[in-house]
């Protein structure tokens, strides 16, 4: 069975929280005892009915004020595959937490209210999705019965949205027309809306395919630490930990250590204390090299045959998010991969307006949530790939020398 | 990828950057089956080298023999070192108050015992085996949780954590709590120790056991933790415990799973959620859990 890991983009008016609630509900995840605990603080807050939104606002805040601060993660599974949903708030202040939930998923949910139809938020949100290298958008258009369950309303936001999508870059785009609270085309296909002939939106990521399309790209592993036993029994053994981020490694392939650019042949591979002949993406596992070359944590090793940008001099895109401003001449921790080093600021070649794309230009300092294009100098090289072509070896953060607080996403881009 | 190997994989990760990242981390090990898979998970980050951290064990004096003994033979047979911190040192050295009454329990003050423990040893990272489905405000914390020196977590200054690079960063007395099996459910937990066929301490299977029938729930007599009240019933029932914890805060279900797959079946079966079924400290308020992370828990 595998893993999808999905957003859900809007806030609680669209009723993001309710159909969490109603996927969790309808796909029997959500055991008695904690509905109980819904009903009961259904009851506390006068509403009457169950508010299948509590399931997921966790924190005494987010109740208080119905509204989703930060990050939460859900889990369910049906017999087709395991998900994760990632939960996140949909407030323009929050938009540094969607960025945080973003870049670790293969689809988003863009929540519409079919009464109100392509919002700001919308444009936000598909933004940011498209940003962070989501390649799967489903636009859920929710309340449909609050619409009379309307061909014609639906129609309209799918035209809209595929205008203002033309300026993004999101490959799939599906269309799924709901009503999250009384569980129309959640799971169960409508009865009230013969006219749809797609599928329900649970079936749908049941059955997306995910391109792995990471599997085709060059091998990539970040060293995060040297294990040297020293024992008796093993005086020389010194092996590379990391995990293969993407691509592959076979025993025997020629592999160039970076920054260094020192070279030499992968001898063995070790996987949960077995010798396997390949490292596949996503596995975590034990390099060992045929020579005795310089190799410690923040290190980059590739092979020989496909290497990425070696640089000090970056170009990205930014998505800052700390109260403290961000201007041109700052200098921050850059860390990618497992590699860390100074930077500082060069230049802000633009701004993007989050809602209507345009760029601003002659911006020299950016605040929280604020989205840009941004050139750094970096203390020593780093070594990555595009964010475009490589999601695992192109994203980066900046961290805050002396709060040590982590600062700004970057998507690396040149 | 099968689910269980991304998992794994993204845990592994995880404890290879706390090696990489802090001086002096720790992984704090109750005993219980998810410090199990941790340190299952350990030997996969870390063999053939030893262990970058020690297994820290803060004992409630309220646990039960039998994760006591597996927690011994375990560090034993692994050759890793154990630390164990008591809270009852804690509450004679501090003259703490302990909670009496009715299913009074010492779990809030293993949060004392905790701090002294990191004061002491200057850990830098614990590594705890919590998993966000556990409960709501767990479903918010990050895999690195940054604590102030009073062990608080504030959940609205949490630092975002992007892909899959963590910032350990942190100022001297702060520390981190780091949660390598985040995103895993009881049921992974329960699948991933049958398909690596991991070793737990009896009191996960069925098995006959004296108990005190308490509200509907069947309370431990062992150790004589729980004092039998008039209204208490003495029964003998075939029982598992879902969770294994302080005495006095865990109860044990009725069951027949002899086997883990026996166990697996009723855990699918089930319609009661893990904390719900055998926690008694999370039922006391709806934010419960939420304050006592605020107050330095794990």
């Amino acid at each position: 069975m595998d893993l999808l890991r999905f957003i859900t983009c809007g806030s609680v008016d669209d009723g993001k929280s309710t159909l969490i609630g109603r996927l969790l509900y309808d796909s029997k995840s959500i055991l008695a005892d904690q509905l109980e605990a819904v009903e009961k603080a259904s009851k506390s807050r006068d509403n009457g009915e169950v508010d299948l939104a509590l399931l997921t606002d966790g924190l005494r805040s987010e109740r208080e004020q119905g509204i989703t601060i930060d990050v939460a993660y859900r889990y369910f599974q049906t017999t087709a595959r395991k998900f994760i949903i990632v939960d996140a708030p949909g407030h323009i202040q929050y938009t540094r937490n969607m960025v945080t939930g973003a870049s670790n998923c293969q689809l988003a949910i863009v929540l519409i209210d079919a009464r109100h139809g392509v919002v700001e938020q919308t444009r936000r949100h598909s933004l940011i999705a498209s940003m962070l290298g989501i390649q799967h958008v489903v636009v859920a258009v929710n309340k449909m019965d609050l619409v009379g369950f309307s061909e014609d309303v639906f129609s309209n936001i799918c035209i809209r949205y595929a205008e203002l999508a033309q300026k993004l870059a999101i490959p799939h785009i599906t269309y799924i027309p709901l009503s999250a609270l009384n569980g129309d085309n959640v799971v169960d296909r409508s009865a009230h809306m013969p006219w749809y002939e797609g599928t329900t939106l649970l079936h749908y990521l049941e059955t997306i395919t995910i391109q792995q399309d990471e599997n085709l790209l060059h091998g990539r592993m970040p060293v995060q630490l040297v294990i040297r036993p020293q024992t008796a029994e093993l005086p020389d053994y010194r092996g590379y930990a990391g995990k293969v981020t993407c691509g592959s490694f076979r025993v025997g392939e020629a592999v160039t250590v970076l920054p260094s650019g020192e070279t030499s042949t992968v001898s063995r591979i070790e996987r949960g204390e077995k010798d396997v002949p390949e490292a596949g993406i996503d596995e975590s596992v034990i390099l060992h090299l045929a020579d005795n070359i310089d190799v410690s944590r923040g290190d980059l090793i590739v092979p020989s045959a496909s290497q990425p940008i070696v640089s000090q001099d970056v170009e990205a895109m930014l998505c800052w998010m700390d109260s403290k401003a961000f201007s041109v001449g700052n200098k921050y921790v850059l860390q990618v991969g497992t590699a860390r080093t100074r930077c500082s600021v060069r230049d802000i070649p633009y701004q993007l307006n989050i809602e209507t794309y345009e760029q601003i230009e002659g911006i020299d300092t950016l605040k929280i949530n604020d989205l840009a294009r941004v050139t750094l100098r970096t203390a020593q090289p780093i070594a990555f790939d595009p964010y475009t072509q490589n999601r695992a070896n192109g994203g980066a953060i900046l961290i805050d020398e002396t709060s040590n607080v982590t600062v700004g996403a970057l998507m690396l881009a040149n | 990828m099968d689910y269980l190997d991304q998992l794994e994989s993204e845990a592994i990760h995880i404890m290879r950057e706390v090696a990489g990242q802090f001086e002096r981390p720790a992984l704090l090990f109750s005993g219980g089956k998810d410090s199990i898979t941790l340190v299952h998970l350990a030997r996969k980050a870390f063999r053939p080298g030893k262990f970058p951290f020690p297994l820290v064990h803060i004992d409630t004096g309220h646990n039960f023999q039998e994760a006591l003994d597996f927690r011994d033979w375990l560090a034993n047979s692994l050759g890793e070192r154990l630390i164990v911190r008591y809270v009852e040192d804690t509450i004679k050295a501090k003259k703490l108050k302990e909670p009496t009454g009715r299913n009074a329990t010492r779990n809030g003050l293993q949060t004392f015992t905790l701090l002294e423990t990191i004061e002491e040893f200057e850990f830098d990272a614990c590594i705890g085996g919590a998993r966000r489905d556990e409960e709501k405000a767990r479903a918010k914390e990050r895999v690195f949780s940054v604590r102030d020196e009073f062990g608080s977590w504030d959940p609205k200054r949490q630092r975002p954590e992007l892909w899959n690079l963590y910032n350990g960063r942190v100022h001297k007395g702060e520390n981190v709590r780091v949660f390598p099996i985040s995103n895993w459910t009881e049921l992974d937990v329960w699948n991933y120790i049958r398909r690596e066929n991991i070793a737990l301490p009896s009191l996960y299977f069925a098995h006959d056991r004296e108990l005190l029938l308490r509200d509907g729930k069947l309370m431990a007599t062992a150790g004589n933790v729980i004092q039998p009240e008039a209204d208490d019933e003495r029964v003998t029932r075939k029982v598992r415990f879902r969770t294994v914890g302080d005495i006095s805060c865990t109860a044990a279900s009725e069951s027949e799973a002899e086997s883990l797959d026996d166990v697996i079946a009723e855990i699918q079966a089930t319609r009661i959620s893990e904390r719900g079924e055998t926690r008694m400290d999370d039922q006391l308020s709806e934010a419960a859990m939420e304050d006592r992370k605020k107050g330095g828990y794990f």
